[in-house]
């Protein structure tokens, strides 16, 4: 049965979307896409620097994977909106990761500004992914705004913490129309099969991945635990129970 | 005249075009946008972009990230 992830109205051919940041190497980079199957990988906007060689662009490209470039790194509303433009002339792409962060320490989305970026590139024709705070309330204002989809964190960047409130991810899945993708604080597959589990439609995640000790493996194992938990999602779990219910049968037992 | 390309003092000839300065700084410019004091100049354009004395000019591409 099919079962593909539909945002702005395209196939995702995977609802594992990896960030690029973190690798080591381009090798690296290489490694955990064929690994994961990604089929959807963010990139950064940054000067370019004629010494370097090889770019993260012709990774992708070998691989078929579509490019989501995003605005880290940026603070102000601004500061966002002339990235995703630049990106979008850079990369022939109106796809834009959404990210205005309020500082350095927590990388925490500020959510005025998110809000005011969002409405403002919709406007100009971009399909807008923003990287959100894990409030129902927000997301709400973000799907109002026009954005094809919503990135709740579940911790903060880079923190591997898991999901910090899943009752928060559970409140934002319940109402959105447009999917849910579990961006941020995923630290080991476990973290990624729950934001399946609970309704997410695709999990975003890179540094799990490109910093763990073993990228490529990590990758498949990420791979795997987006697929178990989306195969759990739709399966329906059984409810929890206070107390023990036999599995077994209860009649037809011999006296003994 | 003198400019800033990426942060940095350039001088480059009077009369040059966007287009001219990214042919001379840059190996390629595929995946490349750029912007001019600030505001996004479409690459489409980069030949009729005549530069003028103190511009600032942002050359960005992809790189790893997010």
């Amino acid at each position: 049965m099919s079962d593909e992830l539909v945002v702005a109205g395209e196939k995702i051919g995977s609802r594992l979307i990896l960030g690029t940041g973190g690798a080591p190497s381009m090798q690296v980079i290489d490694e955990v896409i064929a690994a994961s199957g990604a089929a959807l990988c963010t990139v950064s906007m940054r000067r370019v620097d004629p010494t370097t060689t090889g770019s993260v662009l012709d990774v992708l490209g070998r691989h078929g994977v579509r490019v989501l470039p995003n605005t880290a790194g940026c603070r102000t509303a601004r500061e966002a909106i002339l990235t995703a433009q630049l990106a979008r002339d850079a990369l022939e792409t109106d796809w834009v990761k959404l990210e205005v962060v309020a500082d350095d320490d927590t990388l925490l989305p500020d959510g005025l500004e998110l809000v005011d970026a969002a409405e403002r590139l919709v406007a100009d024709g971009f399909k807008v992914f923003p990287y959100t705070n894990d409030d129902p309330i927000l997301a709400r204002r973000l799907q109002r705004a026009g954005c094809v989809a919503v990135m709740p964190l579940g911790a903060p960047i880079g923190s591997g913490l898991g999901i910090l409130n899943p009752h928060n991810i559970e409140l934002i899945v319940a109402e959105a129309e447009v999917p849910v993708v579990l961006d941020a604080g995923v630290g080991t597959a476990s973290d990624a099969a729950f934001a399946m589990e609970l309704g997410c439609d695709a999990v975003l995640l890179a540094s799990s991945v490109t910093r763990a000790q073993d990228p490529a493996m990590m990758a498949a194992s990420m791979a795997a635990a987006v697929t178990a938990g989306r195969l759990a999602r739709r399966a329906g779990r059984i409810a929890k129970r206070e107390h023990a219910r036999a599995s077994s049968p209860t009649t037809g037992m011999a006296v003994l | 005249m003198h400019v800033t390309i990426n942060g940095e003092g350039h001088e480059i000839d009077d009369g040059a075009t966007l287009a001219d300065l990214v042919t001379e700084h840059l190996p390629s410019a595929r995946g490349v946008a750029a912007a001019v004091d600030g505001e996004v100049a479409p690459r489409g354009t980069w030949a009729g972009v005549a530069l003028r004395e103190g511009q600032a000019i942002e050359l960005l591409t992809a790189v790893q990230g997010g």
